[in-house]
């Protein structure tokens, strides 16, 4: 098996597609030539040529209307928004129309589309880069949004974005691209969207969360564990729709969750996974569900960034208060 | 340098015609090769489009028929230009463009059900290449873009269509669509009806530019303004343009300088307030319908009889569409949830089981 960083196997993950489905089609900002800002797409163009792999003007809105009618026409698109920050240039692309192409046709046309798009703080981008938008379009119906949090995930879960006959925001956690390698199978896989992954199991506490935080997640519950306390971390993975069987499942067994998130409070995903605890597993919990994110400003500047987005030490702190309740 | 310049593009664009108000042509050598047959057919096609927007209005005014944005004045600019097409074209239309997808093969009694708000509406015939009326304005132009490459890309030898307003033409994906359908050579045909109000705003107000048409030239692809009351002169450039683009040369901006004579749209909107009745009175003469048929009646084409006929004809059809169209099974949320996607996920599955309760009883 093959030691891959996030970025190679999301790049494997593309490369398998192309390979497997000539309807499947790479394009984006800088993805041809360069192979992408970060690398995401090196080498593709050469090895399947400037009709599959290929450079659009830089224009976001277009990149997504293009997508659309691709779509339209038989093709399965894969297309890179260059940094997620760029979403609102897109936004109804992605959010007002490739979404409800199977509803307002009642089944008659569809958007086989894949929206990739780097996001995420901690690496010190521009303003407008970094910002966690998944709330976005986790609210928007029509949409499904996966973000991984590891080589393996990224792989499995691309190809079955790519195989997806509905539209899938793919979102890929900068500061993961490079931070770690991981034993990733050159075979394909798949793993299926909508479904968590219990990435450590335990008994006293529940943390639901996805994306970077699931490895400060991990770090605070091998910390807390020192303590005597056991903690269960779940990866959501996908974060629209969400998987409440294995949610509700965990918080039945340990009866205390709390939820992290990168993004601020109000932004969204924690939100609704403290509503649905809420509305299906009250008399299981023996403590208010807590929430771990960042404050409501906007997305910080750079200097401040580490002070501002959550870490494992606040998860910790959070953690305490639910035990302790 | 530059007020030179812009003078020498917009020197350019002057309005193509064939036909002058009195039905006389003007223009012998751009004369299109269309059958008398032809001729015939596309003065039925406005003539039945006319009745049909006279009784959507009166329908919409019963409280029958949804949403109805009238067509009365642009029916040479919709169906000229539709008329120029091969039925394996797609068509991605704006709001107000619901005759040329009927002609395209939508059936009317789904097109009033789309109107009504009802999904039966858009769930066209199998291989019918339209995409349904597009509600934000510019959406549609980068999406033909889209389609445009995608054809091209599958081998196809067809186009893609698509209209919006003067008012579109302000729009960033106006723009976009454009220069990516020109950076990759795709077989596009743009059409912007230039009625001269978008709901309300004079196109004076929409920009600066003398012509919408002279706006492809910033995306380096053929543009034309056309008198879109001139019924052969809008087939003809359409018709030119699709030829263009099959044949590599890149797609077409198509003006085409029109009126419409009603609101915006039923829903409220009343034209007195920012229109003076000169103007209306001033484009009425150049009516589509009146030219066409003086042009048609001197070449001994068209009679009182005929048109008659097709008056008739088109009466009987809404009345038959209407009668299908009202026997469509009652919407229920079950079907729309449904239809969100392939498979439905877990929040799906019980808003399913919800809604299925409540509509079984």
């Amino acid at each position: 098996m093959a030691q891959m960083t996030m970025i190679q196997a999301i790049t494997d993950a593309m490369r398998n597609e192309l390979k497997n489905n000539e309807d499947v089609l790479v394009f984006g900002e800088d993805v041809g030539q360069n192979g992408g800002v970060f690398r995401a797409t090196e080498g593709l163009q050469k090895e399947f040529g400037e009709e599959r792999v290929f450079d659009t003007p830089l224009a976001e809105s277009g990149i997504g209307g293009l997508a659309i009618g691709l779509g339209l026409t038989g093709f399965r698109p894969v297309m890179e928004i260059q940094f997620f920050g760029f979403l609102f240039e897109v936004f109804d692309s992605v959010a007002g129309q490739m979404n409800r192409m199977r509803y307002r046709t009642g089944g008659k046309l569809t958007s086989p589309i894949t929206v990739r798009s780097p996001f995420g703080g901690g690496v010190k981008t521009p303003e407008m880069h970094a910002d966690s938008l998944e709330g976005l379009v986790a609210q928007t119906p029509g949409l499904k949004v996966v973000i991984p949090s590891t080589p393996y995930d990224a792989k499995g879960l691309l190809i079955s974005a790519i195989r997806d006959n509905d539209p899938v925001v793919f979102l890929e956690h900068m500061k993961l691209y490079r931070s770690f390698r991981a034993e990733v199978p050159e075979e394909e896989y798949t793993i299926p969207l909508g479904k968590a992954d219990i990435k450590r199991e335990g008994k006293d506490l529940t943390i639901v969360t996805y994306g970077a935080m699931v490895h400060s997640s991990l770090k605070a519950a091998e910390e807390l564990e020192k303590e005597g306390i056991d903690v269960e971390v779940i990866d959501l993975m996908t974060i629209s729709p969400l998987d409440i069987d294995t949610i509700i499942a965990s918080v039945e067994k340990t009866n205390r969750a709390i939820v992290v998130q990168e993004a601020q409070k109000q932004a969204g995903i924690a939100a609704n996974v403290v509503a649905e605890i809420t509305e299906r597993s009250i008399l299981s919990l023996e403590a208010p569900v807590l929430r771990v994110a960042a404050p409501d400003t906007i997305y910080p500047f750079a200097a401040a960034e580490d002070a501002w987005l959550p870490d494992y030490k606040g998860i910790i702190e959070t953690a305490k208060k639910v035990i302790n309740f | 340098m530059s007020t030179k310049t812009l003078a020498q593009v917009e020197e350019q664009f002057e309005t193509f015609q064939i036909l002058n108000e009195e039905g006389e042509v003007v223009n012998e050598a751009a004369m299109p090769e269309l059958s008398d047959e032809n001729l015939q057919e596309i003065m039925r096609r406005m003539v039945y489009t006319r009745i049909w927007d006279q009784r959507a209005i009166s329908l919409n005014r019963q409280g029958r028929l949804g949403f109805y944005a009238p067509v009365a004045g642009q029916e040479a600019s919709m169906l000229g230009s539709q008329f120029a097409l091969d039925k394996d074209d797609w068509i991605l239309p704006g709001y107000r463009d619901i005759p040329q997808i009927v002609f395209h093969g939508l059936p009317l009694h789904q097109a009033f059900l789309w109107s009504r708000g009802h999904f039966a509406g858009s769930q066209f015939p199998d291989g019918l290449n339209i995409l349904f009326p597009q509600i934000i304005i510019g959406a549609q132009i980068i999406q033909t873009a889209g389609v445009a490459l995608g054809l091209k890309r599958k081998g196809k030898n067809n186009i893609a269509i698509t209209y919006t307003g003067d008012g579109g033409a302000s729009q960033g994906d106006f723009y976009e669509g454009m220069n990516f359908a020109g950076a990759y050579n795709a077989p596009a045909v743009f059409i912007v009806q230039n009625n001269r109000f978008a709901i309300s705003v004079p196109v004076e107000k929409q920009s600066a530019a003398k012509t919408i048409a002279q706006k492809a030239v910033a995306a380096g692809i053929e543009g034309i303004q056309v008198d879109g009351m001139d019924v052969l002169a809008v087939y003809s450039a359409t018709k030119q343009a699709r030829e263009r683009a099959l044949a590599g040369e890149g797609p077409t901006l198509i003006e085409t300088m029109t009126y419409r004579y009603g609101p915006h749209t039923m829903a409220g909107d009343d034209p007195t307030r920012y229109r003076s009745s000169d103007l209306d009175d001033e484009w009425t003469k150049k009516d589509p319908l009146v030219r066409f048929r003086k042009f048609l009646e001197k070449k001994g084409l068209w009679t009182e009889e005929k048109e008659n006929e097709v008056v008739e004809k088109a009466k009987e059809d809404i009345k038959e569409a209407m009668k299908q169209a009202d026997s469509a099974p009652k919407q229920k949320v079950t079907d729309l949830i449904g239809f969100m996607f392939e498979d439905l996920p877990h929040n799906l599955r019980e808003q399913m089981e919800e809604y299925t309760a409540k509509e079984s009883k």
